[in-house]
């Protein structure tokens, strides 16, 4: 389980690393995505497979499917063509497969190792979790569920185009 | 779960922190920005899980959670931001927006 941890944890730091010095956007983003899974893989060593579940369905899938729905609306034509037939060299995406290829072998490692733990988990299970969420956190999840309205508001707010706006100054 | 253990996670979130600072500090992609405070609000869960993971409590994975909503809407909002300032300026730059408008 412990060498479970340190490999998880060099990847993480490998992949986040990969993020910051990656001078192409896209290329970051994959690295981030292994990055979030390396961490999915380090919450779930540590006892935490609902966080771990989380972080790949929220982190790893929502989250970057926002910031690639972003990079494409962003994504001016003309030179994307030629862009992308210098970004398919393999070079390019041999690193983030490597590195997704030991995430891959140590969760089917850990899987092969103790399915029982895979099912139930050692602590935090999700009932546990959900006791607390929906009990002394009961404010807590008001709030966070103020801020995620607040949050949906304020990006169709930006989210509309200059004609839009244009249009409904012109009817006030 | 060993103490060791305890402190060597919080050593590997400590790390993705300083990352995702660096990255905020040395790149000027708004993108890439936003990507480097991502990191940042996941290593500050990392360290509630593994603190919820020394004591044997599932109040870690309860701020976890909190965090992930926060993470959620603040990810909405920037990305649209960003979109606004693409339009606006034509370029994601961050140095290119550094005049108000006062």
């Amino acid at each position: 389980m412990t060498i479970a941890f340190y490999i998880a944890a060099a990847v993480a730091v490998v992949a986040t690393a990969l993020v910051i010095i990656n001078l192409n956007v896209v290329h970051a983003l994959l690295c981030l995505v292994i990055s979030f899974l390396a961490v999915a893989i380090v919450f779930y060593v540590l006892g935490a497979p609902f966080a771990a579940a989380l972080e790949v369905i929220v982190y790893a899938g929502a989250i970057m499917v926002l910031f690639v729905f972003v990079l494409i609306m962003l994504n001016t034509g003309g030179a994307a063509i030629q862009q992308e037939r210098h970004w398919l060299t393999p070079w390019i995406w041999v690193g983030p497969v490597g590195l997704a290829a030991i995430l891959l072998g140590e969760f089917v490692y850990l899987l092969w190792r103790n399915p029982v733990a895979a099912a139930s988990g050692a602590l935090g299970e999700p009932r546990q979790v959900g006791a607390l969420l929906f009990g002394p956190y009961l404010l807590a999840v008001e709030l966070a569920s103020m801020l995620l309205l607040a949050g949906l508001v304020g990006a169709y707010h930006l989210g509309r185009t200059d004609r839009q706006a244009a249009d409904e100054r012109g009817r006030m | 779960m060993s103490v060791v253990l305890m402190q060597h996670a919080l050593f590997l979130a400590m790390v993705l922190f300083a990352l995702g600072t660096i990255g905020v500090l040395m790149r000027r992609n708004l993108i890439v920005m936003l990507m480097s405070v991502e990191i940042m609000l996941n290593a500050a869960g990392l360290a509630f899980i593994a603190a919820g993971s020394r004591w044997g409590q599932a109040d870690g994975q309860v701020m976890f959670i909190l965090i992930l909503a926060l993470a959620a809407a603040e990810v909405a909002v920037g990305l649209a931001l960003i979109l606004r300032l693409y339009q606006r300026l034509g370029t994601l730059d961050a140095d290119a927006a550094d005049k108000m408008r006062g």
